[in-house]
């Protein structure tokens, strides 16, 4: 970003990051073909967080759109990340599970939906508990049976991230595109500093978190595929271009590939992110 | 948490429904839709407890200028009025986009 004109590009563009979940969903759908399914005034909220003294909100913060890209019947679920930290409850669970099995069952009746992920979350929602890691067991099912029709593309943009039970579903996907604010990891850091210490991680190091999780890092040890500007129209180009390509193995095939790798790493002196890059160097 | 209802007379009818907002922190959603009757109906879920005339206030404020038939539900995390008045006022002007 170095000349005016660079500069003047960077700030023109539509950001991604900066839109709400209902408005990615449209983002990334053909224009003017968003129509919502189980939407706010269908009212499927939380039973749960009222309960538990905690606002509902009226689409339990996940959002689930049909349309269609490049003129071919998708369908968009887009997590909301402000509401509850894009937490996955019972509904929103079982919004993201039965887009996706309705999806599936279409396929197999010969009319190829194509599926987007908009991840946005922390993972399962504590409050909701089993009933949030049931609806998620059901998420990865979806994803593993649907992806033997068409691939599944995800897009996690941050500033949330994919954490949990979710950054799971994020790696079964067929491709998976982010942006550098993204985080992807099992745990999130303050998670991490909480269970195993603040010598094992700095949670306030932003530097080291994003180093570690971080959207660039993911995609350069092949955790992730596509690396993008925060940018809402070549987001779209990229879930375009991945519906295009023809997906290589699943990584959550490449078992071999993956044992290999955690056999080169000695645990009482782990490797420093940059090294991890050259050691786990994503396959051209 | 608590819930609060307030009612207000209108004097033109509301002809679609608009959702606005979000239940994040310091914001609010709104699902603002046609009334069951002729009179304007809030109902208020806030996270915030024992603000009920600082509610009051923002929507008589609000209801000067606003005379739809409208049943609006309101899903608050902790919005101050200010932002409570953005909102409101975001959805009358989807209302009328």
């Amino acid at each position: 970003m170095s000349t005016a004109g660079e500069r003047q590009r960077f700030l023109a563009r539509p950001s991604f990051i900066e839109l709400d979940a209902r408005e990615r969903a449209c983002a990334i759908l053909d224009p003017g073909t968003f129509r919502e399914l189980a939407g706010p005034f269908d009212r499927l909220k939380s039973p749960w967080l009222p309960l538990q003294g905690v606002v509902a909100q009226a689409d339990d913060g996940v959002v689930i759109a049909r349309g269609s890209i490049e003129g071919r019947s998708a369908v968009v679920a887009s997590i909301e990340g402000a509401y509850q930290g894009g937490s996955i409850g019972e509904v929103s669970g079982a919004k993201l599970a039965g887009a996706l099995e309705l999806a599936l069952r279409d396929c197999q009746l010969g009319r190829p939906v194509r599926p987007v992920l908009l991840l946005e979350t922390g993972g399962v929602r504590l409050q909701e508990a089993n009933l949030g890691l049931a609806a998620i067991a059901e998420v990865h099912a979806a994803i593993v049976a649907l992806r033997r029709h068409v691939p599944v593309v995800a897009v996690v943009a941050g500033l949330v991230g994919c954490f949990g039970g979710m950054s799971l579903a994020a790696a079964l996907c067929s491709r998976l595109i982010v942006t550098r604010a993204a985080r992807l990891g099992m745990n999130g850091p303050e998670v991490i500093e909480q269970e195993a210490g603040l010598a094992e991680l700095d949670a306030g190091d932003r530097a080291l978190i994003w180093s570690l999780m971080g959207g660039e890092q993911r995609v350069a040890t092949g955790f992730a595929d596509v690396l993008v500007e925060d940018d809402a129209e070549a987001i779209a180009a990229e879930v375009r271009r991945a519906f295009a390509s023809p997906a290589g193995p699943p990584r959550s095939e490449q078992v071999e590939t993956l044992i290999a790798r955690l056999a080169g790493i000695d645990g009482e002196h782990p490797p420093e992110p940059a090294a991890l890059r050259t050691l786990w160097a994503r396959e051209a | 948490m608590e819930r609060l209802s307030f009612t207000y007379p209108a004097r033109e009818a509301v002809a679609r429904r608009v959702h606005v907002g979000v239940v994040g922190s310091g914001d609010l959603e709104v699902l603002l839709e046609p009334s069951a009757d002729e009179d304007a109906h809030v109902a208020v879920t806030t996270s915030v407890e024992g603000f009920a005339t600082v509610w009051k206030h923002v929507l008589d404020r609000f209801f000067t200028r606003f005379e739809g038939a409208a049943a609006i539900e309101i899903n608050d995390f902790g919005a101050t009025p200010g932002v409570v008045l953005l909102r409101l006022e975001q959805a009358v002007e989807a209302l009328r986009a």
